[in-house]
């Protein structure tokens, strides 16, 4: 394994026009390098721009100045060694959950056969065998949740950009899921950003954790989480240094939140 | 003693639950009966009343017929064909009309709505023009297309395409730009280049809004052939509405609408058949209109 960083951000903004016509700066001035096999959460204060950082790696947005790097190389358009798993349910109702899962190897060019047997693997993995006849609206919100990390993982991502993925999950069912994440990039090797507002969620999945600031988003610090692996959410919530860790970056995460609340608070006024 | 009562005692709510879903059951079942049952009463009703009124000479049956002249009519058509030849051939000839129409507006609706709906360009450039033709009450040239093509079906055929061509094409459009976003965003981060992202992404979420207008316009279509036949034709339904117009015969101008009536509702539940196949994917109380 080389030494080069799977993600570099460097100096990257990025600004949208809203409808109104104003210039809404999102992302401003971000530095960010993740490791190649390495677990970085990112949180930050709600709608601060956390999501804007996935899409200018994935390469589904481009960033207005600075550069983001894949392998070292500038992101020019979507890169195949991507994956990205959405914050909505985005697989497609119209198709069941096997050929949900076969979509990616299909769209890029592996023969049926081929696709449906790496995605049946999946689908055990992530325990919906049973269920590769259903369509999607006959799941539960955790089933689709699970449909659609098959979906993902079935393409191989090197690199592997997950924003808020079980943000819409109930409590229970969001510990599981991290839990089966665990587990599934164990055997992988890929590099992981993953987006969340819940500190809990970052520090039990992540090696290191960055905070942002609010927004326009910008890095405030970042956390190594020096908790050994593998891990179960429930256990290590459970451990001092977990506790420690949490109080140590809710400290630095809390101010920003505080601002973003009163900001909110001021434009409501 | 007591080991005697406790089955008992056991049995007793079990009865009771069985015979109040036997109770609901038949409730429901009566709900339906007497909802048909009303609904049956309502149309005798109403056609008892026409037919009283027909006869005690309150309404003029020469203008306004009665029941059971109308029925006369359908039943002569019916055993002795009309004037322009078996009722079935008229019937034919309007459906094969309105069909072919119908066809080719919907394809042609769907393919540029959804052209249009995907390519930015295109939609700048044809948008305005779109507008303008929309703008024209179609149905007025119906006369224009009897000039062009004759009095055979291709003049019905193209004024059927016209009435059902922009309805179609505005739905694909808005259901071509409205494609979730997400759904689009994870398609092509799963490798589907702008051409796979159309077929399987769009189309398939548009589908919803074409059926939509589907619906709507199986009867424009039918509508375009009745008024391109009233208008001038040698077979067809709407000819024969326009023959019993021209010797004062209201009965057969009842007649013909009764038939129409009936063709459509017949192509109607064809259509909701198939929609019901094609949207398997969907939840399965959606749509249903309750």
């Amino acid at each position: 394994m080389s030494t080069t960083p799977a993600i570099e951000l460097t100096g990257a903004t990025k600004r949208f026009r809203t409808p109104s016509g104003a210039l809404h700066t999102a992302v401003r001035d971000l530095d960010l390098t993740v490791a190649q096999g390495e677990f970085v959460a990112v949180v930050g204060p709600t709608g601060c721009g956390k999501s804007t950082t996935l899409t200018l790696v994935s390469g589904l947005e481009e960033p207005t100045e600075g550069e983001a790097r894949v392998y070292g190389e500038p992101v020019r358009g979507i890169d195949p060694r991507v994956g990205f798993v959405f914050q909505q349910d985005a697989v497609f109702p119209w198709r069941t959950v096997l050929s949900n899962v076969m979509a990616g190897p299909r769209f890029r060019g592996v023969p049926a056969a081929e696709a449906r047997e790496r995605a049946r693997d999946w689908l055990n993995r992530v325990g919906l065998g049973a269920f590769e006849d259903r369509y999607p609206h006959q799941l539960s919100g955790g089933m689709r949740k699970r449909v659609a990390l098959a979906q993902t993982f079935v393409n191989d991502p090197d690199i592997l950009l997950m924003d808020e993925p079980f943000s819409a999950l109930d409590v229970q069912t969001r510990a599981l899921m991290s839990d089966q994440l665990l587990e599934l990039w164990a055997g992988t090797g890929s590099s992981v950003v993953f987006v969340t507002h819940d500190l809990d969620e970052a520090i039990a999945l992540a090696d290191r954790v960055v905070v942002m600031t609010a927004g326009p988003a910008t890095v405030k610090e970042i956390f190594t989480v020096d908790l050994p692996r593998p891990r179960t959410v429930e256990a290590v919530r459970l451990e001092p240094r977990f506790v420690e860790l949490y109080r140590e970056i809710w400290a630095s995460l809390g101010e920003e939140v505080r601002i973003t609340r009163e900001r909110g608070a001021g434009r409501a006024a | 003693m007591p080991l005697e009562t406790a089955p008992a005692a056991g049995t007793a709510p079990a009865a009771t639950t069985t015979t109040r879903t036997a109770a609901r059951e038949r409730a429901a079942r009566n709900r339906r009966l007497s909802v048909y049952g009303a609904r049956i009463a309502v149309l005798l009703g109403f056609l008892g009343l026409w037919e009283l009124c027909a006869r005690t000479e309150v309404i003029d049956p020469f203008n306004f017929s009665q029941p059971s002249r109308i029925w006369d009519q359908i039943w002569q058509w019916v055993t002795h064909g009309t004037a322009q030849g078996s009722l079935g051939e008229q019937i034919g000839y309007t459906l094969y009309e309105a069909l072919t129409g119908w066809v080719i507006g919907v394809t042609g609706g769907v393919l540029l709505g959804i052209a249009l709906g995907r390519i930015r360009f295109l939609a700048d450039v044809f948008g305005p023009y779109i507008k303008v033709l929309n703008a024209i009450p179609r149905i007025v040239l119906a006369p224009i297309f009897l000039i062009w093509f004759g009095l055979g079906p291709a003049s019905k055929v193209a004024s059927a395409v016209v009435l059902v061509f922009f309805p179609v094409f505005f739905n694909a459009f808005q259901g071509a730009r409205e494609v979730d976003r997400n759904l689009v965003a994870n398609a092509r981060i799963l490798g589907a280049n702008n051409r796979k992202v159309t077929v399987q992404v769009v189309i398939p979420a548009a589908t919803t809004w074409i059926f939509t207008s589907l619906h709507v316009s199986f009867g424009f279509a039918l509508i375009g052939a009745i008024v391109g036949e009233y208008i001038g034709a040698t077979k067809g339904l709407g000819l024969l509405v326009a023959a019993a117009q021209g010797t004062f015969n209201a009965a057969g101008v009842y007649a013909a609408m009764t038939i129409l009536a009936v063709v459509a509702l017949l192509t109607e539940g064809l259509l909701t058949f198939a929609e019901k196949k094609l949207f398997r994917w969907k939840p399965a109380d959606s749509g249903d209109g309750r």
